[in-house]
């Protein structure tokens, strides 16, 4: 059984169909990347999972069991950690306050703190503003606190949505080098990427969406050879 | 750490409370300022020679002599307008949305409070309580307006606003004025259905009408009536609390967490329409206590004693600058201060042209004036704490 599946997930937008019928699985351990052009689909898929955007028809399964008809603060309490498009800081929340939030279904005060001080020994430079607020952090910063954010609940899997936007490209390395990391420790991630080069580098697996399909899967390795993909996305 | 938590605690304490010692304070002294300047300035006027002719003082000596007691006034309406304020500002915090039946709110609260107390009074054990008791029976009645004007609050936002919530929030806010007039005529009916007369009196217990001395200028005594103390330290414990709430506890960082990013909040587990019902709960309950400490102090309420308060107290957010918890107190401070030297000092200086009814209007040309050129009102520049 698949940690997370999606069956034939539609979802819509007024009028608009944004997803056709996606189909994805992702297994304990893996890193799966979700790759495609802009409006292709791969934000939705995050938020049709997440409960954000419910789907129409289809259906998301956590461990065998149906969420797509939860809202996302139930659905988050399952298992799901989200870093949100935009990564979604609070701003006027400190560096502390924020990370708390990403624990807020825990109710444990050591688990809470054992996982506050895990997020500082990760990213060592959000222990140095841990108290300043988070609209402060510079556009990196703020990717390893939604990061660690995410973490903070001790999810099944972490759902990344374009964590290299808007980022300098030492930053955009270096926060692929801490998914890697991540995933090293046992943390299960599906991530979706504009940045199809870096993706494919560090995921197990990855999908193709065109306009609200997927178009093509294969293996990380594989995908980043492949012809179409190639000339799509990775500009060769 | 558990040393560092407990720092901590006492500062969210300690800090805003140095926090209204600054706003009373400031407050005080400004106006106090224009005034002695305008008394001087008023020399030899006309206003001067009325009052020589009459009581035997210039107006600078009039001036004087009356400022402590315009002060203390000035305070104890401030603290009032606060209460009302935080409930506007908190729901603006977090749905960027004026809830214009707020004043209504603080209605119910009043009644509700009121209603409690004549109860009590028929019962008989009124007349008989102890200065302690009497506390206590205040206290219950504060509780059950609370009690009240939360419970409503929250009901006003799941049947009238939350299914706007999609909406533009001009949508909502005409919604929430239908609110407003609906709320005054269900106070209205039910008082003439249940008392058979629309305003009700607060019964007269305690010692809240005696006046306490607390200190001596020559001969003159500067005193305060204990329910003012009663309203002020009511005020001020309410304030401190709700600061406490909104900035240490888990539910309020929550409560903030919405306010800025209802999405993300909801991914990170929050229950964002709980976090939502909790804000009208608490607002609502603040605007509740306000109501039942303004029937303390004037006395007579009746189902329209919303709408005053409640404007006002909506410019004293705005004046802060709306969302901002700490706006809120130093508008509510500002504004109580305006109109208390209004009131007091209109009918003097114009020669009786103008009287002490003319306060509100000083007021909100004040309000206006400082909008203009403060457009995101007094502290809407800084990093604003949002509610």
């Amino acid at each position: 059984m698949s940690l997370l599946e999606l069956k034939d997930v539609h979802a819509t937008y007024g009028n608009i169909h944004a997803l056709m019928g996606v189909s994805l699985t992702v297994d304990k351990g893996e890193i799966v990347a979700l790759i495609g052009a802009n409006g292709a689909g791969k934000t939705t898929t995050l938020r049709s999972i997440s409960g954000l955007l419910p789907p129409r028809q289809g259906s998301v399964l956590l461990e065998g069991r149906a969420i797509h008809h939860l809202p996302p603060h139930v659905a988050h309490k399952r298992g799901l950690g989200l870093v949100p498009e935009g990564r979604g800081i609070f701003p006027a929340l400190t560096v502390t306050e924020n990370l708390e939030m990403g624990a807020y279904i825990l109710d444990d005060k050591h688990q809470i703190q054992a996982n506050l001080e895990n997020s500082f020994t990760l990213f060592p430079r959000l222990k140095e503003r841990a108290q300043q607020k988070g609209g402060t952090l510079s556009g990196g910063e703020q990717q390893m606190l939604a990061t660690a954010r995410g973490l903070m609940s001790n999810p099944k899997i972490l759902l990344m949505d374009e964590p290299s936007m808007g980022l300098a490209p030492v930053l955009v390395d270096q926060i692929f080098d801490i998914i890697r990391e991540l995933n090293a420790r046992g943390t299960t991630i599906l991530l979706v990427e504009q940045n199809a080069l870096m993706a494919l580098s560090i995921a197990h697996r990855g999908y193709v969406l065109q306009n609200g399909q997927v178009v093509l899967t294969d293996t990380g390795p594989n995908l980043k050879a492949n012809d179409m993909v190639r000339k799509a996305y990775l500009g060769a | 750490m558990r040393h560092f938590m407990g720092s901590v605690n006492v500062r969210q304490i300690v800090l805003p409370l140095g926090q209204m010692a600054i706003f009373v304070t400031g407050a005080g002294v400004l106006c106090s300022a224009i005034m002695l300047i305008l008394a001087i300035l008023f020399r030899g006027s006309g206003a001067d020679q009325v009052l020589r002719a009459t009581q035997g003082v210039g107006i600078l000596a009039y001036t004087l002599d009356s400022l402590p007691q315009v002060l203390i006034d000035g305070v104890t309406i401030g603290f009032v307008y606060a209460a009302i304020a935080l409930g506007y500002t908190m729901v603006y915090g977090v749905l960027q949305f004026i809830n214009f039946a707020h004043s209504e709110i603080f209605a119910i609260g009043a009644f509700c409070g009121v209603e409690s107390l004549i109860a009590l009074n028929g019962l008989g054990v009124m007349a008989k309580a102890s200065a302690m008791g009497s506390f206590l029976y205040l206290g219950l009645a504060l509780l059950i307006g609370m009690a009240a004007s939360g419970g409503m609050a929250v009901l006003v936002e799941r049947v009238a606003y939350r299914p706007l919530r999609s909406s533009p929030t001009l949508i909502a806010l005409i919604s929430a004025i239908g609110v407003s007039f609906a709320l005054q005529d269900i106070i209205r009916l039910v008082e003439s259905m249940t008392s058979g007369q629309f305003y009700r009196v607060i019964p007269t217990f305690g010692n809240f009408d005696e006046r306490i001395n607390l200190f001596r200028i020559g001969a003159k005594v500067i005193d305060i009536q204990v329910k003012s103390v009663v309203v002020i330290l009511a005020a001020v414990v309410m304030l401190v609390a709700l600061n406490y709430l909104v900035g240490s506890t888990k539910v309020g960082k929550a409560i903030r967490a919405v306010a800025q990013d209802k999405n993300t909040a909801a991914l990170m587990g929050i229950n964002v329409n709980a976090m939502i019902s909790l804000t009208f709960l608490v607002g609502g309950a603040l605007g509740g206590a306000a109501g039942v400490l303004y029937a303390l102090k004037f006395t007579r309420i009746d189902p329209f004693v919303g709408f005053m308060p409640g404007i006002k107290a909506f410019a004293a957010a705005v004046l802060g600058g709306i969302g901002n918890l700490t706006g809120a107190l130093l508008g509510g401070m500002v504004l109580g201060m305006i109109e208390s030297f209004a009131g007091a000092y209109l009918g003097t200086y114009t020669m009786g042209a103008f009287g002490a009814e003319y306060k509100d209007m000083v007021a909100f040309l004040i309000l206006i004036l400082v909008i203009v050129f403060r457009p995101n009102g007094l502290l809407g520049e800084q990093v604003s704490q949002k509610a």
